[in-house]
């Protein structure tokens, strides 16, 4: 095994860690922010409001990332009207799709995690907050929101890991992320183990720390609420 | 089909690829995941933190990643290994490297469901078989096994349909399932959106059936359990 060639390469390994946490927290926060509006719709007992959400979410969970990447990338670009419209300079550009994808993805499982603790509220909390007169908006921001974002804390945690790994795709669209970091030093020094063995090791430990940071928000936001 | 431009008939075996890739990679994390359950519910030290090693590495690190690393650095190995021996060439089929990627990976996530479900199961149970003289594989079979598999249901169900779409990039090795067909009628016709909205359908319906599936099967295990209802 010869490290000496990934010694040389961490520089690149290092800006790829860069590349990829910004992809990360550019989809979750897109993500997180269409999420609310949306878990709130879909709780809504209107199937007007919820039917269309549903489908949202049936079909981007029931998709490959990939598959929904090479849409937005690849497939827009078929058509002339997107070419000449002035969105284009966008469409075409690799970051933009990348992270409108991952974006819309972590929008639809966001969706369901939330709509899940929404639902799973004891409805007696509600009532107490008709009868004191609350109105829908102050019941939505001061009961419902501050529980089901505690309630939702493990599931998102799942979410935050996976679509961490789910970023190692956009080195399929040939962006400088962690795994086109490895896939470089191989191209370049024909050593797989080493190249991607050490994209491994840096996935591994950005992930322990996503674990240990959520295993730590919940022990203040979530224990306390559970039964002792 | 003509929509399709004659490219209908390439699609439906890209997706019988695929769904060749889904079935083994199961079969393979199926064994995977039952050997790790047992060795983390296993007394034995050893085995435990093997299976805790295994479940904890393989889930910290992306499928391309993993995948990558075994098809070139299987192929690596391939060669060397020919080298030594005087072969010719040893290559390595990439359906072969994405089953044993995809399996290997979601070998730990059943790890971890089939544990699960094995602690759900009433410890009185195996008490019992173990008290009428049944032996280890027995109470396994006859009693513990079988009540298991109630359990482990969702969790199973809910791997199957990341399995199905983490195929996907079993394309990407060179493997001429569903993805690359799409890819391929895409450039040919210079229709991408057409051929991956279409690709995009086939996976729907792949996850539909499977969940339509696993929902008979789940009515079917729990006869004679009361579901809870408030």
């Amino acid at each position: 095994m010869d490290f000496d060639a990934i010694r040389e390469s961490l520089p690149l390994y290092f800006h790829g860690v860069l590349v990829t946490l910004e992809l990360l927290a550019a989809a979750l926060a897109l993500g997180m922010l269409g999420a609310l509006p949306l878990a709130m719709l879909r709780s809504l007992p209107s199937p007007w409001a919820n039917k269309p959400v549903w489908l949202f979410t049936y079909v981007m969970r029931g998709t490959p990332m990939l598959l929904q990447l090479f849409i937005l990338y690849y497939g827009l670009a078929q058509f002339e009207w997107v070419r000449a419209s002035i969105l284009w300079p966008w469409l075409s550009s690799a970051w933009f799709c990348a992270i409108a994808a991952f974006a819309l993805n972590t929008c639809a499982y966001t969706t369901e995690i939330l709509y899940g603790a929404i639902k799973a509220l004891p409805h007696g909390e509600i009532e107490a907050a008709k009868a004191l007169g609350m109105s829908r908006w102050v019941t939505l921001r001061r009961i419902v929101l501050p529980s089901a974002f505690r309630r939702s804390l493990p599931a998102y945690g799942n979410e935050v890991v996976l679509m961490m790994h789910g970023t190692s795709l956009a080195s399929v669209v040939t962006l400088a992320d962690l795994t086109n970091a490895a896939n470089e030093v191989h191209s370049i020094y024909y050593l797989p183990f080493e190249a991607f063995i050490t994209a491994a090791v840096f996935y591994v430990l950005i992930t322990m720390v996503l674990v240990a940071m959520f295993r730590q928000a919940e022990k203040r936001w979530l224990q306390p609420l559970l039964p002792r | 089909m003509d929509f399709l431009h004659g490219y209908g008939h390439s699609l439906l075996e890209g997706s019988l690829l695929t769904l060749a890739v889904a079935l083994g990679s199961l079969a393979i994390a199926l064994v995977l995941g039952l050997a790790g359950a047992l060795a983390k519910l296993s007394k034995v030290r050893a085995l435990q933190w093997l299976a805790t090693a295994y479940t904890t590495l393989v889930r910290a690190v992306p499928d391309l990643v993993v995948m990558l690393l075994v098809f070139y650095g299987g192929q690596v190995a391939a060669n060397s290994l020919a080298e030594r021996m005087g072969w010719d060439s040893l290559d390595i089929n990439p359906y072969v490297a994405g089953v044993l990627t995809i399996g290997f990976i979601f070998g730990a996530y059943l790890t971890e469901v089939l544990r699960g479900a094995f602690l759900a199961v009433p410890p009185g149970q195996r008490e019992a078989a173990v008290a009428y003289g049944m032996t280890p594989w027995q109470v396994l079979r006859r009693i513990v096994g079988p009540q298991m598999l109630r359990h482990a249901l969702p969790g199973l169900s809910n791997n199957w349909l990341v399995m199905i779409k983490s195929t996907a990039i079993v394309s990407l090795i060179g493997l001429s399932d569903l993805m690359a067909r799409a890819k391929g009628a895409a450039g040919s016709t210079r229709e991408p959106f057409l051929f991956y909205v279409a690709a995009g359908v086939i996976y729907l319906l792949f996850t539909s059936v499977s969940e339509l599936g696993f929902a008979w099967l789940q009515k079917r295990l729990s006869i004679g359990t009361r579901r809870v209802s408030l």
